[in-house]
């Protein structure tokens, strides 16, 4: 078996000495070699923490995160990072910041990759940084992780300042990397229906901590929508939202075990699912659910 | 060569829609014996579904017999579905006949009912292949 590409035990952040100040709590995850997966989660829930503490940009308060099976730090040149806000070199110009590129990470850079993200997008190569449009940079720096050749890509936000047409591309260009060489992806987003269709693996945060976290598919399995007269009783299982409206009770349940055969049930969308549970931050978690599995 | 479109809002799942779409190149003849299916990569380049989609829709038209994975060389046709290509006798007949019904002023709701109700007489009830529902 493959060592997993990210391995988190209690892992946590604080900023400052505040004892509210924590950003991470007790975060315990395992992202496979060669998924693709979305971390999703209201503003401040932990995401770009998160994704620093993989990069090794960050040194965890408490507990640990181990990435390609080693320290964040170590394993840095097999890791590519895009931070939400792009950091490039003003002043340097689109062809230099590949060439800076080349130089940073000898022996594995893929020029034909970068030059190709770089291409697609018609950006001319003399044109400098600080000339460039929020979605331009994003490409920019894209390129610049994807020609390192990752076995790991960490984005955070990466889509949010491009528009449509570009962001199909893009996840097209990272979708075919996956393809072509197993590289794990790992980005936060917030838009929910791009994720569906390209990630396998969800790592849904709120508060600081793990609400969810597996195969998008073992997730959406173990959910189901239902609808039953108003006032039916919904224990034993767990009620992530219910909602009432005239005699028809609607909710959105982890199922403890066999329904009763007059409930109208579905299978939810991964929409739903996400936004079901983001509506409410309170509902249980799926950590919950190991600790009991496990106890 | 075969061009996938991802309909997201069909309600139908990825995979499925990519097996259906292979299907329907092969009913067409647009896809033939011989040919190369896309590559994954080619495939989520294109549509940037995740790979793993693809290889589960190529995986279920393999297990269909359709098509078969050459190691290092690629995904194969085996063998064509139906016998109604693009350019048979049949279809061509199929052209006068709705030609036919446009010049008596049917409407398009008229002929796919008419269609519809024929279909049923000579086909009854065989369920879609590769519908899920």
């Amino acid at each position: 078996m493959t060592e997993p590409a990210i391995e988190a035990a209690a892992l946590a952040k604080r900023f400052g000495r505040r004892r509210d100040a924590w950003a991470l709590r007790d975060c315990s995850f395992r992202v496979p070699a060669g998924r693709v997966c979305a971390v999703v989660g209201p503003n401040g829930a932990g995401k770009s923490t998160l994704l620093a503490l993989a990069a090794g940009l960050l040194v965890p308060t408490e507990g640990t995160v181990t990435v390609l099976g080693t320290d964040p730090a170590a394993a840095r040149p097999r890791i590519g990072f895009v931070d939400q806000d792009k950091p490039l070199y003003p002043q340097l110009t689109v062809a230099e910041t590949l060439r800076m590129g080349a130089d940073l990470n000898p022996g594995r850079w893929d020029a034909g990759t970068a030059h190709d993200v770089v291409a697609a997008g018609s950006l001319d190569p003399g044109k400098r940084i600080r000339a460039l449009s929020g979605g331009q940079r994003t490409r920019v720096a894209l390129a610049l992780a994807l020609g390192k050749r990752p076995e790991l890509l960490l984005l955070d936000e990466p889509m949010a300042d491009l528009d449509p047409l570009a962001r199909h591309d893009l996840m097209g260009v990272l979708m075919g990397q996956a393809a072509a060489h197993g590289t794990t992806i790992v980005m936060s987003s917030h838009v929910v229906a791009e994720l569906e269709d390209s990630c396998d693996h969800l790592l849904l945060l709120g508060g600081g901590r793990v609400r969810l976290a597996g195969e998008i598919d073992e997730v959406l399995a173990a959910h189901t929508r239902l609808s039953a007269p108003a006032g039916t009783t919904l224990a034993p299982h767990r009620v992530v939202e219910t909602r009432t409206t005239g005699r028809q009770l609607s909710a959105l349940i982890r199922p403890a075990g066999p329904l009763p055969g007059d409930w109208r049930t579905c299978a939810p969308s991964l929409e739903e699912l996400l936004l079901s549970y983001l509506r409410n931050p309170e509902a249980p978690s799926s950590a919950d659910t190991t600790t009991e599995a496990a106890a | 060569m075969v061009d996938y479109r991802i309909d997201r809002r069909s309600g139908v799942a990825t995979y499925v829609q990519i097996v259906q779409q292979t299907k329907q190149a092969l009913r067409l003849g647009l896809l033939m014996p011989g040919d190369k299916l896309p590559t994954a990569r080619e495939v989520v380049e294109a549509t940037a579904v995740n790979p793993n989609t693809v290889l589960k829709a190529y995986r279920e038209l393999e297990r269909e017999g359709l098509v078969e994975a050459r190691r290092g060389l690629g995904t194969f046709v085996r063998r064509s579905l139906g016998a109604a290509p693009a350019d048979s006798p049949l279809r061509a007949e199929l052209e006068d006949w709705a030609a036919r019904a446009r010049e008596a002023g049917l409407e398009r709701e008229d002929v796919a009912a008419l269609f519809t109700a024929v279909l049923d007489t000579q086909f009854p009830h065989r369920t879609a292949e590769g519908d899920p529902s």
